[in-house]
């Protein structure tokens, strides 16, 4: 499954450029405690949070993540989409909880492991 | 002007925190400052200075200086010290924290009472607020409030698992104007340097984080000023016109 598919089955928002949407998704992570992600986040997930500090671009580069996904409905800061532009890093958004998005990852077939 | 050395513990709570014992009332904590030879104090209860004028007060007449603080919580659940001259400049940063809190849930057992107190320990009220929440301002616009009313900025126990920037946010942002970092008692200064902040200039420092009245002074930093004042700790922290924070 790639992005673009996840952004249509989840009805997600996009805050960076489409052209980046092809990414394959390779599983999932969810987790607001940054220090956490970076520890045991992995390569080609779709990370669920509710932070939107810039900080989480600094982290999906590092882990080389598919794609954060922002719960709650929560908006990132400008400096932060600026700087997923910047690195290439999609930043999608959702209404839903991390806990319904997590739910629907999964029955997509996206496993944490 | 004479430099000579002040020993500064500038993270203490009162029995106003949700997480402070009763006995940590302001004449104990003046008390126990003295006796461990402190120099300076803060009072830096999470996200309220209400009790912040009684122990500026309890310390009168006595050899300690009380700044008046607040351990603000962002929006991240990055705790940051912001530390003041005066209870003039950080009562209207307190207005802009209160505003950000959430509304205390109507029914909260498990929030112990929030006691204020005046500087005879008498108790004179119970914070209203949800001081164990976090404020809608972000990081950067806890720092900028913080400096706005000429206040230091300095990022709680960077070390710790929890509520510090480095659990919440993965390391310092580069780009954020902090004064200081601090450092939990459970790491030294080279340990934090290579593993924590590789490449930061920031200054490090050590206080106690008391919330009891027998850990005051268990942590603290020596500075070098020429008064036991806000701007001689930011020069201190500057490394400028001589002040400097002591080798521990």
């Amino acid at each position: 499954m790639n992005l673009a598919e996840l952004v249509e089955r989840l009805g997600l928002t996009i805050y960076t450029d489409r052209d980046e949407l092809a990414r394959a998704v390779g599983g999932g992570y969810a987790g607001d405690l940054l220090s956490d992600v970076i520890a045991h986040g992995r390569k080609d997930q779709v990370w669920v949070t509710i932070q939107i500090h810039p900080n989480i671009v600094a982290v999906a580069v590092l882990k080389e993540l598919a794609a954060i996904v922002i719960a709650n409905g929560r908006e990132p800061a400008p400096e932060t989409v600026d700087r997923a532009r910047k690195e290439r890093v999609p930043i999608l958004g959702s209404t839903l909880t991390a806990f319904e998005i997590a739910g629907r990852l999964h029955e997509l077939g996206i496993r944490g492991a | 002007m004479a430099l000579r050395r002040f020993r500064a513990d500038l993270h203490i709570h009162t029995c106003l925190s949700p997480c402070g014992e009763l006995e940590i009332y302001p004449r104990r904590i003046v008390e126990r400052a003295l006796e461990a030879g402190l120099d300076i104090v803060a009072v830096t209860d999470h996200n309220t200075a209400e009790n912040t004028a009684a122990t500026v007060r309890a310390a009168e007449g006595t050899r300690l200086t009380v700044l008046p603080g607040m351990e603000i919580a962002s929006a991240e659940e990055v705790h940051i010290l912001g530390l003041f001259e005066t209870l003039d400049d950080i009562l209207p940063v307190q207005d802009e924290v209160f505003r950000g809190l959430p509304d205390t849930p109507p029914r909260a057992p498990f929030i112990k009472d929030q006691v204020i107190v005046d500087a005879e320990d008498g108790v004179t009220g119970f914070s209203p607020h949800f001081l164990m929440a976090a404020t809608r301002l972000d990081v950067r616009e806890v720092v900028d409030l913080i400096h706005g009313h000429g206040g230091l900025a300095i990022a709680s126990h960077i070390d710790r698992p929890a509520f510090s920037i480095i659990s919440q946010l993965g390391f310092v942002p580069p780009d954020l104007e902090l004064d200081a970092l601090e450092v939990s008692p459970l790491m030294t200064f080279s340990e934090a340097r290579e593993g924590l902040v590789p490449g930061s200039r920031l200054p490090l420092v050590r206080f106690s984080d008391a919330h009891k009245p027998e850990e005051v002074g268990r942590a603290s930093t020596a500075f070098r000023l020429a008064a036991p004042r806000l701007e001689e700790i930011r020069k201190a922290l500057r490394n400028a016109d001589g002040r400097r924070v002591c080798k521990p």
